[in-house]
C-alpha cells in the first residue's frame, strides 16, 4: 500500500483547512519563486522525467505536451483546466477542488511557467457549484498574498488566474468543445488539427490539462522527478486518485500508487466487494467510456494504463465501478447508452443518430425483445460509429456496448431466448 | 440536448433588466476576458439572471444578455438551449436534480426517483400544484462515491440517500428548512463509511 507521506492530496476527506493557511501547513507554496526561477526548461523536463501522463482520460504524456507550446509567440499564451468533470464514476476532481484548492492554483502557476502562459481559465462544471467558490476562494487569496498575478511570488512573472464557470454539458469535457464553450458558444468540438498548442482559445497558442494532471506537479516538482517515477511501473509512473462506486461495501475515493492490482484497490480500501469478491460480475475500470471487464480479468489485472489496454479496456479516469452478480449488466450498460445520447452535441451524423439508435436497440436487448442476429448489426453499427467523427465521444458511446458484447454475449442471448419463450407460452 | 421540463404554457415577461447590482457582477464577469471576447461571459450572465428571475431565464432576459455582450439574440438563445442548467420555463422554488445514471442506479436511485414521485405526486419534469417542487432526472453529477445524488437548485448536493432519506429531505424542505449538505448519512465526504483508512498518520 502506497505510504500516507507518498501521497499528495493529503486532504482528500476534507480533515483538514483547505483555505491558504492549512494549504500552507501541508507543504503548499513552499519555495514557490525558486520552483519558478529554475525556468522554463527544468520545469518541463522535471514533470516529463517523472513520467506524468494527463490525468482527464487519455493517459497524454503532461510534460511533452506542454513542450508543445510555442517558444516565442507575440499573443497571449494559455492554460486552461478542465474541471469539466463528468465521466460517469469520476469524482476526484470536485475533491481536489474543494479540499486541495491551492495545489491547483499553485500547479497553474508552476504550469504557466512551464509554458510560459500569460493566464489560465479554469472550467469548472456548473453543476460544482461550491466546489467552485472553494477554487474562486483560494485563487482570491492566492492574488492577496501575490502569490499569482503580477509578479507571481516575487518573481518577475505575471500570470493571472480566473475561474470560469461551465452550465451542464458532458461534451464540454473534450478539450475543443470546452474551448467553443469558454468563448462563448455552444460545446460543439472544433476539427483537430489545428491543434490548440498552434490555434487554441480566441486563436491563440493554448494547452488543456486535467486538473489532478496540474494539481500534482508542484509537489513534483518540490520532491523531484525520481520520487514519482519510482512509483509505480515503466511508462505508468506516480500515484493516482481512484474513485471505488458500486456494490462495494465502503464507496470510497483513494490516492493510491499507479499499477495497483484491482482487487487489491477494492478490498484493502473500499471494504470489498458486497457479498465477498466471488460475489463480483464485472468492472468498468475506468469511467464509462471504457470497455466492461468480467470478473476472470478482474481477479488479476493491474491498474495502469498499459495493463488495461492489454485487456481492451483502459484506465481512462480510473473511476472503478463496481458490479455483484445481483446486476443486470445489460441495463447497466443501456443506461450508459442512454447518457451517451443524451450527452451527444449533434453535430457528427454518426454520433446524433447512432447514439439514440444504440440506446434504443439497448432498451429491447434488456427486455430480449430482439434478434441474436441483432447482436452482430449492434456491434458493426457501434464499429462505424468508433472512429468517424470529430470528437471522441462517438467513440466513447460505443466501447461499452462493445466490451458487454465481448464478454457477456451469452447472457444477451438467453435473455433473447427466455423472451422468445415468453412470447411463445403467451401465444399457447 | 437539453431536455427542459414540459408543462403547462407559460408567460413571457414583456421586459427584463439586472439590477444594479447584478449589473455590476455582469461587469465583473465581463472583466475576466480580454477586451472584444465578452462573449465568454454569457453563461455567467445567464446565470445571473436566472438567478434573478426565479430560477429560469426568460426570452427578454436572453435579449437583456445579448445587448449587454454585443451578440446576436439567436447566439444566445443556442447557449441557453444548449447547456441543461439553465432553465427555459418557470420550475418551482425547489429545483430537485435526481441522478441516476449507472454509478447512482448501481446504489438504488430507482429508490430515490420513486420516493420522490411518490412524495411530490408528479413525473420527471413536473411540477407540484403549490409550485415548490420541479423533478427532474439527470446525468452523472459527479459525485459517484456518494450515490445516490439529488442536486438542489443547482447548488447542493445531497448524497448517500435512499428512499426514507429522499422523503425526509423534501419534508424538510416543504418546511422552509435548509438541511446541511452532503451525505445524508454523516459520511466525512468522499471517505469511505466509518472514516478514512489512509492519510490517518499525517496531522
Amino acid at each position: 500500500m502506497l505510504a500516507d507521506n507518498d501521497r499528495i492530496f493529503t486532504n482528500l476527506y476534507g480533515q483538514h483547512d483547505w483555505r491558504l493557511a492549512g494549504a500552507r501547513s501541508r507543504g503548499d507554496w513552499d519555495g514557490t519563486k525558486d520552483l519558478i526561477l529554475k525556468g522554463r526548461d527544468w520545469i518541463v523536463n522535471e514533470v516529463k522525467a517523472s513520467g506524468l501522463r494527463g490525468r482527464g482520460g487519455a493517459g497524454f504524456p503532461t510534460g511533452l505536451k506542454w513542450s508543445f507550446m510555442p517558444k516565442t509567440s507575440d499573443k497571449p499564451r494559455y492554460l486552461v483546466v478542465n474541471a469539466d468533470e463528468s465521466e460517469p464514476g469520476t469524482c476526484k476532481d470536485r475533491d481536489i477542488l474543494r479540499f486541495d484548492p491551492h495545489k491547483l492554483v499553485e500547479g497553474c502557476l508552476l504550469a504557466g511557467v512551464g509554458m510560459n502562459a500569460t493566464a489560465c481559465y479554469i472550467y469548472v462544471r456548473g453543476e460544482f457549484y461550491n466546489e467552485g467558490l472553494h477554487l474562486q476562494t483560494a485563487v482570491e487569496e492566492a492574488y492577496e498574498a501575490g502569490l499569482i498575478g503580477k509578479n507571481a511570488c516575487d518573481s518577475g512573472f505575471d500570470y493571472d488566474i480566473y475561474v470560469h464557470r461551465g452550465a451542464g454539458a458532458y461534451i464540454c469535457g473534450e478539450e475543443m468543445a470546452l474551448l467553443e464553450s469558454l468563448e462563448g458558444r455552444k460545446g460543439q468540438p472544433r476539427l483537430k488539427p489545428p491543434f490548440p498548442a498552434g490555434v487554441g482559445l480566441y486563436g491563440c497558442p493554448t494547452t488543456v490539462n486535467n486538473v489532478e494532471s496540474i494539481a500534482v506537479t508542484p509537489t513534483i516538482m518540490r520532491r523531484g522527478a525520481p520520487w514519482f517515477a519510482g512509483i509505480g511501473r515503466p511508462k505508468n509512473e506516480g500515484t493516482k486518485v481512484f474513485c471505488i462506486s458500486g456494490h462495494v461495501e465502503k464507496p470510497c475515493n483513494v490516492e493510491e500508487a499507479m499499477g495497483i492490482p484491482l482487487k487489491e484497490l477494492i478490498e484493502k480500501h473500499a471494504g470489498g466487494v458486497r457479498g465477498g469478491w466471488d460475489n463480483l460480475l464485472a468492472i468498468i475500470p475506468g469511467g464509462a467510456s471504457v470497455p466492461v471487464l468480467p470478473k476472470e480479468i478482474c481477479d488479476t489485472v493491474l491498474m495502469d494504463f498499459d495493463a488495461l489496454r492489454e485487456v481492451k479496456s483502459g484506465l481512462g479516469t480510473a473511476a472503478v465501478i463496481v458490479m455483484d452478480k445481483s446486476t443486470d449488466i445489460i441495463k447497466a450498460i443501456a443506461r450508459l447508452s442512454q447518457f451517451y445520447k443524451h450527452e451527444s452535441c449533434g453535430q457528427c451524423t454518426p454520433c446524433r443518430e447512432g447514439t439514440g439508435w444504440l440506446w434504443r436497440v439497448m432498451e429491447r436487448m434488456v427486455k430480449g425483445n430482439a434478434s441474436v442476429a441483432e447482436i452482430d448489426m449492434l456491434l458493426e453499427v457501434s464499429c462505424e460509429i468508433e472512429g468517424h467523427t470529430i470528437c471522441a465521444l462517438g467513440d466513447a458511446a460505443a466501447w461499452p456496448v462493445q466490451g458487454l458484447i465481448r464478454h457477456f454475449r451469452p447472457e444477451m442471448e438467453r435473455r433473447i431466448a427466455a423472451y422468445r419463450q415468453q412470447a411463445v407460452q403467451a401465444a399457447e | 440536448m437539453s431536455e427542459a421540463p414540459s408543462g403547462a404554457p407559460f408567460e413571457q415577461p414583456a421586459s427584463f433588466a439586472f439590477t444594479p447590482e447584478n449589473r455590476a457582477k455582469a461587469d465583473a464577469y465581463i472583466a475576466k476576458y480580454p477586451a472584444g471576447r465578452q462573449a465568454s461571459a454569457v453563461l455567467s450572465l445567464l446565470y445571473l439572471a436566472q438567478d434573478q428571475h426565479d430560477n429560469w431565464i426568460p426570452r427578454a432576459a436572453m435579449d437583456h444578455v445579448a445587448e449587454i455582450l454585443s451578440m446576436p439574440p439567436i447566439r444566445v438563445y443556442e447557449v441557453a438551449s444548449f447547456y441543461t442548467m439553465f432553465n427555459l420555463r418557470p420550475v418551482g422554488q425547489y429545483f430537485l436534480q435526481v441522478c441516476t445514471t449507472t454509478p447512482c442506479w448501481l446504489r438504488g436511485s430507482d429508490a430515490v426517483m420513486d420516493a420522490c414521485k411518490k412524495k411530490l405526486g408528479v413525473g420527471v419534469g413536473g411540477t407540484t400544484a403549490d409550485k415548490k417542487f420541479t423533478l427532474l432526472e439527470v446525468e452523472c453529477l459527479g459525485a459517484c462515491v456518494n450515490a445516490p445524488v439529488i442536486q438542489v437548485n443547482n447548488a447542493d448536493f445531497y448524497e448517500d440517500l435512499d428512499g426514507a432519506s429522499t422523503e425526509k429531505l423534501i419534508d424538510a424542505l416543504a418546511r422552509g428548512e435548509k438541511p446541511p449538505k452532503g451525505s445524508v448519512i454523516g459520511r466525512q465526504n468522499a471517505a469511505p463509511i466509518g472514516g478514512p483508512k489512509t492519510l490517518t498518520e499525517l496531522k
